[in-house]
């Protein structure tokens, strides 16, 4: 009798794209609304991205049942950190515990792919890329999800940031004004949707500022 | 209350059918400052004494935010009233996380009830030393709840606790039927006025007590200084229904009293009742 594999899985992927990009004093964080799960669509009208803090908003791509489970943690954490702290956690504070809480489940980890963007303690952007199981870096940029494969070459080539190895060191926030940013965000979810499935209906849009938060929608092809 | 052979234990029982340890737990409740908490149909208010042990020294938190719906204000052993804050916030955590929507009040106060019983039948523990005034919101409305060492908890329409509690009790006994009705205003204007009754004579200013609100449409929060400051200006004015301590140096301290609140007044002297 042949080995019995697992016609089981406690994973399913949901689709869709993430992306966050910084700027020098905003950070605009975008995921498409479409909920897929094989070949079908599940809804046109689900939100990824989710407001952890006032500084700190995460985008999430993957199995949609796990990132849930994962944001109501965080905001837990959040609340007891408000109780603790009396203010709100910083981009940064939100980071790594992001990043424990993912590497907690280090054996039956989170299906989430994340991108989380915000604003650091100074008032710029910032953006946190992350793998499934918490290893994360700062960076200027970056994209997740199914359509991943298809925004980063085209952020590289608009927001390449110079090596960090230049002297003397040069920012990696890109120099981008806040409108120039939402409009690369729109042109990348529209460039995306045309090749990968899993992208496509809507694109929130959530612009962080020192005003505060902003959110847009913009309708995406729908096949 | 005198000492007797059968207070050691809190689980033993005086022949009166008296669980001493309890009542000596309740007698640090009225040792504690005051805490004072009225309500109307949609608000609550908790009003305390700040009173810091000398000059030096700021004063222990009275008043924790549990969640945006339920405040607590303490009085007795303020390091027990933070341990159960603490409880209590993290009951409301995992209430909402699993349920997704707010703990309602009464559910906590009988949670924490309990918590405080199983400290009256242990053998190892002591009862907690603190008695809460719960101030929430839920469905059904606003409500207000003490609870006390002994494990018993009763929902108010006003309460004080704390020392010379009984002086602010008087005054709410008085005033209790108008509050269901009041606005939030009146509420906060009433509270500081029992904790006044309490000061014995001592000026009311913004610095020596905090007050907080809970409402419809409003979460549980502390006022700020100056609110509070200005509110205590209106009534001072006033000269509001029979101030037992009248003060006499009272137009004089209105140019002062505005966001100063500094000892530097005592050209007005506070008259003793």
């Amino acid at each position: 009798m042949a080995k019995q594999q697992a016609n089981w899985s406690p994973y399913d992927n949901n689709g869709g794209s993430c992306v966050a990009i910084a700027g020098k004093d905003y950070c605009v964080i975008a995921a498409d609304t479409r909920m897929s799960t094989g070949y079908s669509i599940l809804t046109r009208d689900y939100s990824k991205i989710s407001k952890l803090a006032d500084k700190a908003v995460l985008a999430s791509s993957g199995f949609q049942a796990d990132i849930k489970a994962l944001q109501k943690h965080l905001a837990a954490r959040h609340l007891i950190y408000q109780h603790q702290h009396n203010k709100q956690m910083s981009c940064p504070a939100m980071a790594q515990l992001l990043s424990n809480t993912l590497y907690y489940k280090r054996f039956f980890p989170y299906y989430a792919f994340n991108v989380l963007g915000g604003l650091d303690n100074e008032g710029k952007g910032c953006v946190f890329t992350y793998d499934a199981v918490g290893s994360y870096e700062r960076v200027g940029y970056g994209a997740q999800g199914s359509g991943s494969t298809l925004i980063m070459p085209f952020l590289d080539n608009q927001l390449k940031s110079p090596s960090p190895l230049l002297l003397p060191a040069q920012d990696a926030v890109t120099p981008l004004s806040e409108l120039e940013a939402v409009e690369l965000v729109r042109t990348v979810f529209v460039s995306a949707t045309e090749r990968d499935i899993y992208t496509g209906d809507k694109v929130e849009i959530v612009i962080l500022n020192a005003e505060g938060l902003r959110r847009e929608f913009m309708d995406l092809r729908k096949d | 209350m005198f000492r007797n052979q059968y207070d050691t234990d809190v689980t033993t029982w005086g022949p009166a059918g008296r669980l001493f340890q309890v009542e000596y737990a309740m007698e640090a409740v009225k040792q504690g400052s005051a805490a004072i908490g009225l309500r109307s149909k949609t608000h609550v208010v908790l009003a305390c004494v700040n009173k810091a042990n000398n000059e030096l020294s700021s004063h222990q938190k009275k008043i924790f935010k549990v969640d945006d719906h339920i405040g607590v204000a303490i009085a007795g052993l303020t390091a027990d009233g933070r341990v159960l804050s603490r409880y209590m916030r993290s009951e409301c955590i995992s209430h909402a996380f699993t349920y997704e929507s707010p703990l309602p009040v009464g559910r906590l106060v009988v949670q924490l009830a309990d918590k405080a019983q199983v400290c009256t039948q242990r053998s190892w523990k002591r009862p907690y030393g603190v008695g809460l005034l719960v101030a929430g919101l839920d469905e059904s409305g606003a409500h207000l709840y003490y609870n006390c060492p002994s494990g018993n908890y009763f929902e108010y329409q006003a309460f004080a606790i704390g020392s010379r509690s009984q002086a602010a009790k008087t005054y709410l006994e008085r005033r209790f039927e108008n509050f269901m009705d009041s606005k939030c205003e009146d509420l906060v204007k009433d509270a500081l006025i029992a904790i006044r009754e309490t000061l014995q004579g001592e000026r009311l200013t913004s610095t020596i007590c905090t007050v907080a609100v809970v409402g419809v449409g409003e979460s549980f929060h502390i006022l700020d200084q100056n609110t509070v400051q200005q509110l205590i200006d209106e009534f001072e004015i006033v000269g509001e229904e029979e101030p037992p301590a009248a003060e006499a140096g009272d137009t004089g301290d209105q140019e002062t009293a505005a966001g100063e609140a500094t000892p530097a007044e005592e050209g007005a002297a506070p008259m003793d009742i």
